[in-house]
C-alpha cells in the first residue's frame, strides 16, 4: 500500500452526508518501519473514528522532496489535517492514540 | 596575538579553507572556516549573528562563486532580504540568479502535537533538496534553536541534530550554524557538543555606555587561529573584524621629511623635519598649545599642496580656523582649496570601533598625505585604555600602510606623572614631543622638547615656545644652577648676563691699560737701566785704555832706560819685558 506516491481512501458510499470530509495527508520519508507504523496506527484511528469521511494522502518525500516546503515538514513521520481547518500537525507514529485524537481535534484535551 | 595563529604550511597538511569574504576574519583564521565541515556561530541577541551567517553567504556566492543556502527559521524569505539589503547586499539579485536559496522553515508549537517516535527526516529532505536544485557548497541554519522551541522532544531533537551535523558534513558543504548564547555556556542548548570543528562567539558589549561587538574564534579544530578577541563592526558594507596585529610590521619606510612648519623646530629635529609617513605624538597639559602646533603642521603641509584630513574631537572646525586666526595664520583658504579637511566628532558619539571604521573610511576617501588626531585622548572616554591602544595601534598600521604622515596630540593631566599615561601609547611612535608649563615668577610659559625622534639626530634640548600674533617661534630657554628659566625670568637673566659680560669686559680693560701702563714704565726703567749700562762700559773701556797707555808708557821708558844702560836687549826684552810692567805696578 506505501508503494504508490500517494494512497487514496476515498470516503466510502456509507459515509454519513452531514459529516464533514477530513482531508489527511501524512508525510513519510521511505518505508521506514516508523511510517508503516505510523500509516498503520492513522488507519486504525480513522476506521474507528471517521470511517467514511477521511480521506488519507501518504507522501514520501524521498520521492518527492519539493513537497516538505508546502507544510513546512521538519519531522517525520508528519500528519497534517489539511481539512478541517485550521490545519493541524501532529508528528510522530501516531502510537500514543489519545494524543493523536487530541491533536486531531476529535477528544477535547483533558 | 603575534601572528593571529595564521602560519602558511604546505595545503596537504593544512586544513582547507573557506574564505568567508569578511574583512578581518580571514586573517584571524588563517584563510576562512573550515571547508566541507559546519561552523558554530554563537552570540546574544543583537550581537550580528544572522548578518555574519548571510554576509558568509552573499559573499561566497558573489566573490567566490559558491552557491549558498539559507534556512532561516525565524526571519521570513522577505524579512531576510529587507534586513540583508540595509548592509548594501543584493540578496534578491543573487536569488533571481540561483545563487543563493532562501528557505524559511516556520515552527509554531501551538500547531505541533507530538505522538510516539519520530525523527527530522523533513528537514534532511528539503535541506537536501534546497542544496542539490542549485549545487550548494555554504549553508546556513538560523538558527536552529528554534527547533528546541518548537519541539518538545529534546532527546529526539538532540539525536537528530548530531546525525544532521554528520550529515552536513557528509554532504561536503561548509555549514555556519548560528544559536543563542546560553548562560553558563557557549550555546542555550548545548550545541556546541555537537559542532566541534569551529566555534566563534560573537558579543555585544556595553562599557561605559558605549557598545563594542567582538568576535572570537573560541576553537577551531585542526588549525590554529587567534585567540583573542576582536572588535568588529557592522558598517554598510557589512561586517569588519579588525585584527590589531594583522598588518604586521612589514609596512615599507621611506627617509623622506615632512617641515613641521616652525623652522627652529625643524632644526630641533635634524634640520629636516620628521620623517614622511612616521607616526609622531605630542603631548602636553591643557593649554600649552598642541592644538596650534598641529595646525601649523597641518597648514604646511596643505601649503606645500599635501592634502591634510584634520580629526578634531574638541573643537568644531570653525573653532579651530578662527581660534588660528589669532596667531597670524589662515586655515579658510587651504580648506577652500581641498586641500585642509576637518572631521570633527564627539568622541561620545559611538564606540571607538565605530571611530576608527569611519577615520578609515574618511582617510580612504580622501587620501590625504598628512593625518592629524587632535586628540586621540579624548577616544579613551569612548573605550578602556587597552582599547584606545589597539585602536591607535591599527590606526598607524593603517596609515604607515599608506605612508601617511601622523600627528596625534595627547592630553595629559598636571601633575608629576606627565609622561606616565602615555607610557602604552609611545611605544607606537616614531617620534615624541612634550609641550610642558613652567610657572614661576608670576607667569606661566611654555617650553617644548623632543623626546624621542627615531632614526634622527636630534636636539636634546629645552626650547621656550612662543604663541604671538605672528605664530610660533621657539627661543632657547636659559638652562642654569637654578633650572630651567622661561619667559621674563629668562629675559632678566639674559639681561643680567649682559650686564655681567659688561662689567667684565670693563675690568679688563682697566687691567690692560694698568698692564700697558707697567710695561711702559718697566721699557723706560729698562732704557735708563741699558743707559746705564752702556755708560759702565764706557768708563771700563777708559779705565783699560788708560792702563794700557801707562803700561805701554813704562815699558817704553824701561826699555829706553835699559837701552841706555846698555843691557842685552834681547834678553831683557824677553824674559824680563813681561814681568816688568807687574813688579812695576
Amino acid at each position: 500500500m506505501m508503494k504508490t506516491k500517494t494512497v487514496k481512501r476515498p470516503a466510502s458510499s456509507s459515509a454519513p452526508r452531514s459529516g464533514k470530509l477530513w482531508q489527511l495527508r501524512l508525510y513519510v520519508a521511505g518505508q521506514t518501519p516508523k511510517s508503516l507504523t505510523a500509516f498503520v496506527n492513522l488507519k486504525k484511528i480513522c476506521e474507528n473514528h471517521l470511517k467514511g469521511r477521511y480521506h488519507i494522502e501518504v507522501i514520501d518525500l524521498v520521492e518527492q522532496p519539493q513537497l516538505s516546503r508546502g507544510d513546512q515538514i521538519l519531522a517525520i513521520p508528519t500528519l497534517v489535517r489539511k481539512l478541517p481547518v485550521p490545519v493541524r500537525k501532529i508528528i510522530g507514529d501516531l502510537s500514543d492514540t489519545d494524543r493523536v485524537l487530541v491533536g486531531l481535534d476529535l477528544r477535547p484535551a483533558d | 596575538m603575534k601572528t593571529n595563529g595564521y602560519k602558511p604550511t604546505s595545503p596537504s597538511a593544512c586544513l582547507p579553507k573557506c574564505p568567508t569574504g569578511v574583512q578581518g576574519l580571514d586573517e584571524i583564521t588563517g584563510g576562512g572556516l573550515p571547508r566541507g565541515r559546519p561552523t558554530l556561530v554563537c552570540g546574544g541577541a543583537g550581537c550580528g549573528k544572522t548578518l555574519f551567517a548571510a554576509e558568509f553567504l552573499v559573499r561566497g556566492a558573489a566573490q567566490f562563486g559558491e552557491p549558498g543556502v539559507f534556512m532561516s527559521f525565524e526571519e521570513t524569505e522577505a524579512e531576510l532580504k529587507a534586513n540583508v539589503a540595509s548592509l548594501g547586499f543584493d540578496l534578491s539579485g543573487l536569488v533571481r540568479h540561483k545563487k543563493i536559496l532562501l528557505e524559511h522553515i516556520h515552527i509554531e508549537r501551538s500547531e505541533i502535537h507530538e505522538t510516539g517516535e519520530y525523527d527530522l527526516e523533513g528537514l534532511f529532505v528539503r535541506l537536501n533538496l534546497a542544496i542539490d536544485s542549485i549545487g550548494a557548497k555554504r549553508v546556513v541554519l538560523d538558527t536552529l534553536e528554534a527547533l528546541f522551541a518548537g519541539l518538545p522532544n529534546e532527546a529526539i531533537l538532540r539525536a537528530e541534530l548530531r546525525r544532521l551535523f554528520r550529515w552536513l558534513k557528509d554532504k561536503r558543504v561548509t555549514a555556519v550554524i548560528t544559536a543563542e548564547r546560553g548562560r553558563e555556556q557557549l550555546t542555550r542548548h548545548g550545541l556546541e557538543e555537537y559542532v566541534s570543528d569551529c566555534v566563534i562567539l560573537l558579543d555585544h558589549r556595553v562599557h561605559d555606555q558605549i557598545a563594542t561587538r567582538h568576535l572570537r574564534v573560541v576553537k577551531y579544530r585542526g588549525a590554529l587561529h587567534g585567540t583573542n578577541e576582536f572588535p568588529f563592526l557592522i558598517g554598510d558594507e557589512g561586517i569588519s573584524v579588525l585584527p590589531i596585529t594583522s598588518l604586521g610590521l612589514t609596512h615599507k619606510v621611506t627617509s623622506g621629511r615632512i617641515s613641521t612648519g616652525i623652522p627652529r623646530l625643524d632644526a630641533m629635529l635634524g634640520g629636516r623635519g620628521f620623517f614622511r609617513g612616521s607616526s609622531i605624538l605630542l603631548t602636553g597639559t591643557p593649554g600649552t598649545g598642541k592644538t596650534i602646533i598641529s595646525t601649523c603642521f597641518a597648514r604646511a603641509a596643505a601649503r606645500r599642496g599635501e592634502r591634510v584630513l584634520f580629526f578634531s574631537f574638541e573643537e568644531s572646525p570653525d573653532q579651530i580656523i578662527r581660534n588660528t586666526r589669532s596667531i597670524g595664520m589662515h586655515l579658510e583658504p587651504l580648506v577652500r582649496r581641498g586641500l585642509l579637511r576637518f572631521h570633527a566628532a564627539r568622541p561620545t558619539l559611538y564606540g571607538l570601533e565605530m571611530h576608527l571604521a569611519t577615520m578609515f573610511k574618511e582617510i580612504a576617501a580622501f587620501q590625504p598625505h598628512v593625518v592629524i588626531m587632535d586628540p586621540i585622548t579624548s577616544l579613551m572616554v569612548a573605550g578602556t585604555d587597552s582599547e584606545t591602544k589597539g585602536m591607535v595601534t591599527r590606526l598607524i598600521d593603517y596609515l604607515k600602510g599608506g605612508q601617511i604622515t601622523s600627528l596625534f596630540t595627547s592630553l595629559t593631566h598636571g601633575g608629576h606623572a606627565l609622561q606616565q599615561s602615555e607610557i602604552a601609547m609611545s611605544s607606537l611612535m616614531d617620534a615624541w614631543m612634550l609641550l610642558q608649563d613652567f610657572e614661576g615668577n608670576g607667569e606661566r610659559n611654555r617650553v617644548l622638547y623632543v623626546i624621542k625622534a627615531r632614526g634622527m639626530a636630534h636636539s636634546n634640548q629645552i626650547r621656550e615656545f612662543l604663541i604671538s600674533d605672528r605664530g610660533i617661534d621657539l627661543v632657547d630657554a636659559y638652562i642654569g644652577p637654578s633650572g630651567v628659566l622661561t619667559g621674563a625670568a629668562q629675559v632678566a637673566q639674559t639681561a643680567r648676563e649682559k650686564a655681567e659680560v659688561l662689567a667684565s669686559k670693563q675690568e679688563a680693560a682697566r687691567r690692560r691699560r694698568e698692564l700697558k701702563r707697567k710695561r711702559a714704565a718697566l721699557e723706560q726703567q729698562i732704557v735708563g737701566l741699558r743707559s746705564e749700562h752702556e755708560a759702565n762700559d764706557m768708563e771700563l773701556r777708559q779705565i783699560d785704555e788708560q792702563v794700557g797707555t801707562q803700561t805701554r808708557l813704562l815699558t817704553t821708558g824701561r826699555t829706553e832706560l835699559g837701552r841706555l844702560r846698555q843691557a842685552d836687549v834681547s834678553l831683557a826684552a824677553g824674559a824680563r819685558g813681561n814681568h816688568q810692567p807687574k813688579g812695576g805696578k
